[in-house]
């Protein structure tokens, strides 16, 4: 039988890779958005994991927003990157240092 | 009258003063030699009107000045018999000067400051001696200070006037405590510092005693002692008189004003206007006698060996002052007022004329290279021995009727030297005898300093000085003599740098016998001259020394009886001193040997100097090589500046470097500011780390942030 808990693995093991995706990625910036996806995917999971588990719909309707966010997250992200490449014609993560004072 | 006669002088400072290139020197000395001869004007009707008895003391008010509880001072103008007789030294002596200044300072490219100071000098003088309260007093006591302070210094680019001009100032703070500290106990024992109130109040409070660092001691003896530390201070007694000789790195007419005439006589001034309170410490007056026969003594041996011309002069006003204060301390007041206003007329003469020397002589200070001056400087050499005269005391006592004549100092120094003898203390009596043996010195360095100077062959071979002057001459017009002026003029910066050089040479006092020891080039060899043929002064100079050579040989003789005679006296004075009528009459009936030991001294002194300067010139030579440890001890001072050095002036230096070092930069500096931006910046290094520019750290540091705080509501 496959329980709650097992979903909420697979969530967990999503949430990390996804983490460790933004914070080992020394290669590109398009793996971050990537790694950004796979978070909220996980999160999802969770999300209608515990809406089916407690028969709450609500949870089910939240994942639907956040599918929806992330499909705008994911469009403004590239659109930066475009925009980005076309300035500094390169998108390695390790060029990306210009933040610091 | 009296106000117009004390402002005057400052007015004229602050207008030539702040003027200074604006208004030009001749109208800034115009100004200021105006003023002054208008103050003396003013003051001479004020001493002639105490001397006929016409006047009697008053006190002008001028403002109110400070009053905090019961401290009530006022700016108030006191004049008395005291203050009419400082009066005319201070401003006599002044007037001279300024117009001395004439001409000595004719070169000098900032006359209107050296005026200036002159003239808020003789200001600060005039509120000191003029002063009703002790806190009028402390401001005109440290006015002069300032301005002898200014004056020292005033060649300004000369680091040994600057350091002279330090250690004047520094060695009067530690006299001034004492002054301060005495103003603070006489205001807390009599609760005021008027003057009038104080002296009323003295006798009731002799007896009583005080707590001072933890023991009980006598109330008067205390006071009393605290302020005549700063009389010693300012007077250049034994111990705080090392400031003295170097003062005479100033301009000559400063020293004859400031240095000889007025400003050290502040002190002796001082104890005689607070004479009935030291009446009643006889532990006070005989410190006073011991400190004051100690200085005469101390100081005439080291003139004795002095080749500075300048500072021959120096110790013997050290020497002269020393006779003021025994004659305070045996409580012959009279008479040391009457040796001050005596002094001041010859000393000013003897400075001035040694100034009048040194000019002539191209600014060489070293009596060593004078010699055969009599026939080139007459007027200078006249004025120099009626100085000469007055200061040895030279004169006929009174025979079988007939009035005792003599110089100045004559009068004067045997009125004291009698007083201390007719005293009849233990005290007294060792301050006579050490009266009689500084005489005997004084007139030996005072006729040392003729001879060497006036007589004998020219030795100016050897000055640098004069081989500059003599040099420059024979460059420019073939002849020395008409340009003396003008080589004068455009060397004058060049060689007051050099003036010292000669000093403290252990070879001394045989040099100058030997003319042609230093003198290299075939040119100079003739008669010792160089070349060089000095020339008398200009009149500006000449007239002061005319007048003060009045002074000092008829001062004296005019003077003396209402200063010390035991009923014009008491008339003259009118108990603005303690004048003591009874040790005056002693005075006349002393044994004959005590009014001819002086004049005994006095001769042999003179036939010493003749013997050892004019006849036998090897004497010095072989006196010094017999003794040359003696000589040594005298040559430096008795050791005064070395043991000052090493117990005071290098201890505080070592502490003030252990202060600066360790105490500021060790401990301070390094855990104050030093460590605070040690600290930022050692920080600032370790948070720029943070700060990569890498948007994954960013993101990081934001998650971790996240966690925390998610983790803090949880936990909550």
């Amino acid at each position: 039988m496959i329980g709650i808990q097992h979903f909420l693995t697979v969530s967990a093991i999503l949430f990390v890779m996804g983490v460790l995706g933004i914070f080992i990625n020394r290669k590109n910036v398009i793996i971050i958005l990537m790694a950004i996806e796979l978070i909220l995917l996980s999160v999802n999971i969770n999300l209608v994991a515990f809406s089916a588990y407690l028969g709450d719909m609500v949870g089910q309707i939240f994942a639907m927003f956040v599918l929806t966010v992330a499909a705008g997250e994911a469009a403004i992200g590239l659109a930066i990157l475009v925009i980005y490449f076309r300035g500094r014609g390169t998108i390695a993560v390790d060029d990306i240092n210009r933040m610091k004072g | 009258m009296i106000v117009a006669l004390v402002f005057l002088p400052l007015l004229a400072a602050v207008i030539a003063g702040f003027g200074n290139r604006m208004i030009g020197n001749v109208p800034a000395k115009l100004i200021t030699t105006g003023a002054l001869f208008t103050s003396c004007a003013l003051a001479w009707p004020i001493f002639f009107g105490f001397l006929s008895g016409a006047s009697t003391a008053q006190v002008v008010p001028v403002l109110h000045w400070i009053g905090s509880g019961d401290l009530q001072v006022d700016w108030a103008l006191r004049v008395d018999a005291l203050t009419a007789v400082m009066l005319v030294v201070v401003t006599s002596v002044s007037a001279l000067v300024h117009l001395y200044s004439w001409g000595y300072m004719a070169e000098d490219p900032d006359q209107p400051r050296f005026f200036a100071y002159l003239s808020l000098f003789t200001f600060a003088m005039l509120m000191l001696v003029t002063s009703d309260n002790l806190i009028q007093m402390f401001f005109g006591w440290e006015g002069v200070g300032l301005a002898s302070y200014l004056l020292i210094g005033f060649w300004y680019y000369k680091p040994s006037a600057n350091a002279a001009a330090i250690k004047a100032f520094v060695v009067n703070r530690v006299g001034d405590f004492g002054f301060s500290l005495g103003i603070f106990g006489t205001f807390l024992v009599f609760g005021t510092v008027s003057i009038p109130a104080i002296l009323a109040a003295a006798p009731g409070m002799a007896g009583s005693t005080i707590g001072f660092l933890g023991m009980r001691v006598d109330t008067m003896t205390l006071l009393c002692l605290l302020l005549f530390v700063g009389a010693m201070g300012k007077s250049a007694q034994l111990g705080l008189h090392t400031w003295l000789p170097d003062a005479m790195e100033g301009p000559t007419p400063v020293s004859a004003l400031i240095h000889a005439a007025t400003m050290v006589t502040a002190g002796v001034f001082m104890v005689c206007r607070l004479s009935p309170m030291f009446e009643t410490s006889q532990t006070a007056l005989t410190v006073v006698t011991y400190v004051g026969a100690a200085t005469a003594l101390f100081a005439a041996t080291i003139g004795t060996v002095q080749t500075d011309i300048k500072r021959v002069i120096a110790y013997s006003t050290c020497s002269q002052l020393g006779y003021m204060f025994f004659a305070a301390g045996v409580g012959a007041y009279g008479a040391a007022m009457f040796h001050l206003f005596t002094h001041a007329f010859f000393k000013a003469l003897l400075f001035l004329g040694a100034g009048s020397v040194i000019h002539a002589m191209h600014h060489e200070q070293d009596m060593r290279f004078y010699g055969g001056l009599r026939k080139h400087i007459p007027i200078t050499f006249w004025a120099m021995t009626a100085g000469t005269l007055a200061i040895t005391g030279v004169g006929l006592i009174q025979v079988a009727g007939l009035p005792s004549l003599g110089f100045a100092g004559f009068f004067s120094k045997d009125a004291i030297l009698e007083a201390a003898y007719a005293r009849g203390t233990e005290a007294g009596r060792i301050a006579f005898a050490v009266g009689i043996i500084a005489a005997l010195l004084t007139s030996f360095y005072s006729w040392r300093l003729v001879f060497l100077t006036f007589f004998g062959k020219p030795r100016w071979a050897g000055s640098e000085h004069i081989q500059h002057a003599a040099h420059d001459a024979h460059d420019a017009h073939g002849h020395g003599h008409d340009d003396h002026a003008e080589a004068h003029g455009h060397d004058t910066s060049h060689d007051v740098a050099h003036v010292g050089d000669h000093r403290d040479d252990p070879a001394g006092e045989s040099a100058g016998h030997e003319p042609n020891a230093h003198a290299p080039g075939a040119t100079q060899v003739k008669h010792g001259t160089a070349g060089y043929y000095p020339h008398e002064a200009p009149w500006p100079m000449l007239v002061p020394l005319a007048v003060l050579s009045l002074g000092a040989i008829f001062s004296g003789l005019v003077f003396h009886s209402w200063f010390v005679d035991p009923t014009a006296g008491e008339d003259y004075w009118k108990g603005s001193i303690a004048f003591n009528e009874h040790l005056m009459h002693a005075m006349h009936g002393v044994p004959l040997w005590v009014k001819l030991a002086p004049a005994v001294v006095m001769i042999t002194g003179f036939l010493i100097a003749f013997a050892a300067y004019l006849r036998d010139t090897t004497i010095p030579a072989r006196f010094t090589a017999t003794f040359g440890g003696l000589y040594a001890f005298l040559l430096h001072k008795w050791y005064f500046d070395e043991l000052y050095d090493l117990l005071l002036v290098r201890p505080s230096l070592a502490l003030g470097r252990f202060l600066w070092r360790r105490g500021d930069q060790g401990t301070i500096d390094r855990f104050g500011p030093d460590g605070i931006s040690a600290l930022v910046v050692g920080g600032g290094a370790l948070t720029r780390r943070l700060q990569s520019g890498y948007v994954y750290t960013y993101a990081l540091v934001m998650l971790l942030g996240l966690a925390a705080a998610a983790t803090w509501a949880m936990m909550r």
